[in-house]
C-alpha cells in the first residue's frame, strides 16, 4: 500500500532552481531563532526541536506553503506554547492587537 | 536499544506508515521508504524523535545510522552518474536487513 505523502514531506519534488540570496536575516527572524534557543535551553526546557518540527508539520497545508522558514517556526512556537498552557490564544491575540495598534495597522 | 547493524550491512527502509499505521511526526521521508542501501556509519543512539515530538521522554534511545543509497535506486529514471549516492540518516526502527 502506498500512502500519499504529507504536504511537508517535499523531498524529491520539483521546485526548480534553488534561489540564492545573501544569507542575511531580518531582525524578526533572528528573534524567532533566539526564542527557540531560549525555550529549548536546559534552564527553560519548554521546547524540543522535535516538538518544533511536529508543530510545523501540523500548521495546515495553506499556512505551511505560505509562510517563510522562520514564519513556520514562529507559528509552531506559539502553537506548542499554547498547547503547554504557557500562553493562551487570547494572550497571543491581545498582544498581536496591541502591537498592530501601536504601529497604526488595521486589526 | 542495541545497534543491530554495522557499516557495510545492506538495509531496507520500511514504510511504517503503510505497514504499521504509524501517523504524525515521522523521521523517514517518503522518498527513501522501500529503498535499499548500505550502512555508511553508526551515528550513535538518540532519544526517539517520534515520541519526543509529543512530550514523551524519547526512551528507549534509538540507534541512528547514516545510510548510503545509489541515487539510481532512489529516483526512478535517474540520469546522473551510476555511482552517484545520497546519504540519509535513518533510525533503526525504520530499517530491516535488505
Amino acid at each position: 500500500m502506498k500512502i500519499d505523502k504529507a504536504y511537508h514531506d517535499v523531498g524529491g519534488d520539483d521546485f526548480g532552481p534553488v534561489p540564492i540570496d545573501d544569507g542575511s536575516y531580518q531582525l524578526w527572524e533572528r528573534r524567532v531563532d533566539a526564542m527557540m534557543r531560549l525555550l529549548s535551553s536546559p534552564a527553560v526546557g519548554l521546547m524540543r526541536v522535535d516538538e518544533l518540527r511536529r508543530g510545523i508539520e501540523t500548521l495546515g497545508e495553506a499556512t505551511y506553503n505560505a509562510e517563510p522558514y522562520y514564519g513556520k517556526w514562529a507559528r509552531s512556537l506559539a502553537k506548542i506554547m499554547i498547547e503547554k498552557g504557557v500562553l493562551s490564544q487570547a494572550d497571543l491575540d491581545a498582544k498581536i492587537a496591541e502591537l498592530r495598534a501601536e504601529r497604526g495597522l488595521t486589526p | 536499544m542495541q545497534a543491530i547493524f554495522g557499516p557495510g550491512d545492506r538495509v531496507q527502509v520500511m514504510d511504517l506508515e503503510a505497514e504499521q499505521g504509524l501517523t504524525g511526526h515521522m523521521r523517514a521521508p517518503v522518498y527513501c521508504r522501500g529503498k535499499t542501501g548500505e550502512i555508511e556509519r553508526f551515528c550513535g543512539a538518540f532519544g526517539n524523535p517520534e515520541t519526543l515530538a509529543y512530550g514523551g521522554d524519547g526512551t528507549p534511545a534509538q540507534p541512528l545510522y547514516r545510510v548510503r543509497f545509489k541515487q539510481a535506486d532512489v529516483w526512478p529514471g535517474y540520469a546522473g552518474a551510476a555511482n552517484d549516492c545520497i546519504e540519509i540518516e535513518v533510525y533503526q526502527h525504520w530499517l530491516k536487513a535488505g
